[in-house]
């Protein structure tokens, strides 16, 4: 007989997201909840993040990765959370049952609310097409920090890191410390993928160069990687062949994007957006299936820690509360240089603030937020790479109800600001 | 002499502003622009007068599952010390169990900057 057990919130996952969620719906009242954690440790990705950076919004102070996990690991356990390791959620239904491979054996879970906090995973060569041979020593930039801060292997000594992601940056100095040598980033696009402050103190602090506007053709190596072959784009985006140069190395990282992990969330049959691959959530973070929420990077890719925890405290209290779902009239999209927008759906009734998250598609200068035509936040520049995060307050959002109405379309936009 | 003028991103909070940092002849402090913090300034000052940094590596762990301890250092570094600083800890292994702040190094290469570990190593773990 496959046991039962009742929970009052089930948190799939015990990284960053699920961790704050679990502590907020404990503390908003919530009498058993459970985090299920397929590793045999809580954190998730913050115990091989050991660079600092971390906390500085939620505790004022530069934090790493192990550090900032022990601080809301014990406050988990404090708040009275139960912690299920090595214990991986195989199967989720609509009606919020979950089964669980744990060390117990297969264990069958009801619960009257379920928080996703799965994460992301890292897309890897065949998500970008990245053509040449197959040799050993291509890793993912997050595999690679795997094995050098836990396991302690280094996977090379001449590395080339394509896309120039945050880990990618992040790798490019812990690689260079650890006497390895970066020859190059290599990024398709003109602008850089991760955080300017991380170009900073990651690349240029160690005079990696970082090639911008460059395609990587392909991998050269019979058994183990040679080199890569990288051309420039001209001004339509087509790599310059005639220009094409070979750079010798033994390894090569792939920092190419982020990909919320969402087996779990198609299996229950519960909406996604094709935007940001997440699910599509109200503003309390809970999902087209009532009692279902969503948070941290299994909702939207976050550049920042800090503000995973802020997303997943949110939405950890409204799952913990026996409050009835929102009403989600109103559905918000975005426009402008708006990529996309959390929450897609909103309630005529809410209770400010609440919080909007996007991304603009381009880089911009002094830029507005406008929500249903009404201007919510400003912006000195905009990034791809960085996050937009709004608290829309009270009186703004009595002013987008009296703009639009309380039922149909709300448009998210920014728009860059004429000089 | 004249006014020097140098240009970077602040590396102090993921906002990432673009610092202008002015030496004016004859002035003691530079000028910084550009920051949107107190923060920032300080950083801005530094920046071009001594340029320090955090040092964040692992070290070689004994008597435990996990393999690499993960330390920083207390305070930031001189930049110039980031290599052989890190150089040097490659050579340094501790046994568990370790208390997480527990002081690894108490001086880095004479800099007078401590190595303190960013996680702990219950016993029998």
């Amino acid at each position: 007989m496959i046991p039962l057990l009742s929970v009052d919130v089930a948190v799939i996952g015990a990284g960053p997201a699920g961790l704050a969620a679990a502590t907020a719906a404990r503390q908003a009242g919530a009498e058993r909840v459970a985090v299920f954690e397929r590793l045999g440790e809580p954190g998730g990705i913050l115990p091989q993040c050991i660079h600092n950076g971390f906390g500085l919004h939620v505790f004022q102070e530069e934090l790493t990765g192990p550090e900032y996990a022990e601080r809301f690991v014990v406050q988990a356990r404090e708040a009275g959370v139960e912690f299920w390791l090595n214990s991986m959620v195989l199967s989720l239904s609509a009606e919020r049952r979950l089964s669980v491979m744990s060390p117990q054996g297969l264990v069958h879970v009801e619960a009257a609310r379920v928080v996703l906090a799965m994460g992301c995973r890292e897309r890897t060569g065949p998500n970008i097409l990245l053509g040449g041979a197959r040799p050993a020593g291509v890793f993912t930039a997050g595999t690679a920090q795997r094995l050098v801060n836990v396991e302690g292997y280094l996977p090379g000594r001449e590395v080339v890191i394509v896309g120039s992601g945050d880990i990618g940056l992040i790798m490019a100095r812990r690689l260079t410390l650890e006497g390895a040598r970066v020859k190059a980033v290599v990024e398709l696009l003109p602008y850089p993928g991760g955080l300017a402050r991380n170009v900073r103190q990651c690349l240029e602090d160690f005079g990696i160069p970082l090639r911008l506007a460059h395609a990587t053709l392909s991998v050269e190596g019979r058994r183990r990687v040679s080199g890569v072959v990288i051309a420039p784009l001209d001004e339509t985006g087509r790599p310059v062949l005639s220009r094409a140069e070979q750079i010798p190395c033994d390894t090569v990282l792939l920092s190419v994007g982020l990909i919320p992990e969402n087996e779990l969330s198609r299996q229950a049959g519960l909406e996604l957006d094709p935007r940001t691959g997440g699910a599509a959530v109200d503003e309390r973070g809970e999902t087209s299936i009532p009692g279902i929420f969503a948070c941290g990077n299994v909702l939207q890719v976050h550049d920042l820690v800090d503000y995973v925890t802020a997303e997943a405290s949110a939405v950890g209290r409204w799952a913990g509360s026996s409050q009835a779902s929102g009403s989600r009239e109103l559905a918000l999209v975005p426009g402008g240089n708006a990529r996309y927008v959390v929450p897609q759906r909103l309630s005529a009734g809410l209770v400010p603030p609440f919080t909007i998250s996007t991304r603009v598609q381009r880089p911009a200068g002094a830029s507005v937020v406008r929500l249903g035509g009404v201007v919510i936040a400003r912006r000195a520049v905009v990034r791809p790479a960085e996050m937009i995060r709004v608290d829309v307050k009270p009186g703004d959002w009595t002013k987008v109800l009296a703009e639009v109405g309380s039922e149909g379309c709300l448009r998210l936009e920014v728009e860059e600001e004429r000089p | 002499m004249s006014e020097e003028i140098q240009r970077f991103t602040c590396i102090v909070c993921p906002l990432g502003c673009s610092l202008t940092v002015t030496q004016q002849p004859g002035q003691a402090e530079p000028a910084v622009t550009g920051n949107r913090c107190q923060r920032g300034l300080e950083y801005g000052r530094t920046e071009v007068s001594d340029p320090r940094r955090i040092l964040t590596t692992t070290i070689s762990l004994t008597g435990a599952t996990l393999r690499r301890l993960p330390v920083k250092t207390a305070a930031p570094l001189p930049k110039q010390f980031l290599l052989p600083g890190a150089e040097a800890l490659r050579k340094v292994s501790v046994a568990a169990p370790v208390r997480l702040g527990e002081v690894i190094l108490p001086d880095l290469l004479g800099t007078g900057v401590a190595v303190v570990a960013t996680r702990g190593v219950p016993p029998g773990s």
